[in-house]
């Protein structure tokens, strides 16, 4: 039982450091501020998110497991809010993201600025 | 009302309750107090209603973030994918998405689903439109394809 939980543990924690690597990689590697922001949110839900499931099997009492439950919600709240408020900055300020198709753009001035 | 203050309680206690881990008549009591606290300044800032303590959203909101779960599980690695492939592969796209929801909650809870999903970000919403960028097209078209938006209508009810 106790190889079970450890083994199960640990692979959780290697898948989820693969996923903030990747994320930290897509951040170097997307052309704009908005494509890069989708990367940091693979950091942001499943990355940090999987790290802490796997922190939560090594957790030798209830109260750590509750606290390591607490920081995970609060991560799935904070994540999204702090994009949506950098994206709308960015927009706020003009800039246009990167479009692949330029009749894109027309579409959304047309109907909306 | 009186529902909510209750819930609120009962919130307060089991937060105090899962971080202090001491069980001494002292502590407890001292969480009491600030419990109380709380509760009186909570009131007077009038702010315990059916907006900070949505109790009608228990109903249906665990299948929901099951389901929500699901997504963001296959969002993820579609993007840890494209990530992976490079700049080529990927078609960033912005458009404008009618909302079907009425209720200021069922839209911050749409907007908040589209953002935590990796590969798709909501800008802004203008009335019962939101405006979304997407790293992929076919982001944009299955967001289109209205499944999310049919079950965030449905916690509403």
């Amino acid at each position: 039982m106790d190889i079970i939980i450890n083994i199960s543990g640990a692979l959780f924690l290697l898948i989820g450091s693969f996923l903030c690597i990747s994320g930290g990689v897509g951040l170097l590697r997307f052309p704009d501020f908005y494509t890069r922001m989708h990367a940091v949110g693979v950091t942001d839900t499943l990355g940090a998110g999987m790290i802490l499931i796997g922190l939560m099997f090594y957790s030798p009492d209830f109260l750590t497991f509750s606290k390591l439950v607490i920081i995970l919600l609060l991560t799935l709240l904070i994540g999204p809010t702090t994009s949506h408020v950098l994206a709308k900055a960015a927009m706020h300020n003009n800039l246009m993201p990167k479009l692949q198709q330029e009749d894109n753009i027309k579409e959304t001035s047309s109907s909306n600025y | 009302m009186k529902l909510h203050t209750v819930c609120l309680f009962l919130n307060l206690a089991a937060f105090w309750l899962l971080n202090s881990g001491h069980n001494t008549l002292l502590i407890l009591l001292l969480g009491l107090a600030s419990i109380l606290l709380v509760l009186v300044i909570s009131h007077k800032m009038d702010v315990v209603d059916h907006e900070s303590q949505p109790l009608y959203l228990t109903r249906n909101i665990f299948s929901y973030y099951l389901w929500l779960t699901k997504e963001i599980i296959k969002a993820n690695i579609v993007v840890v994918k494209h990530i992976w492939l490079g700049n080529q592969s990927i078609s960033p796209t912005l458009r404008t998405i009618k909302i079907s929801q009425k209720t200021d909650m069922g839209k911050v809870i749409y907007a908040n689903s589209i953002t935590l999903t990796p590969g798709t970000v909501a800008i802004d919403i203008i009335d019962d439109e939101v405006v979304v960028h997407a790293l992929l097209k076919q982001d944009i078209e299955s967001l289109l394809a209205g499944e999310m938006d049919r079950r965030v209508s449905q916690l509403e009810r």
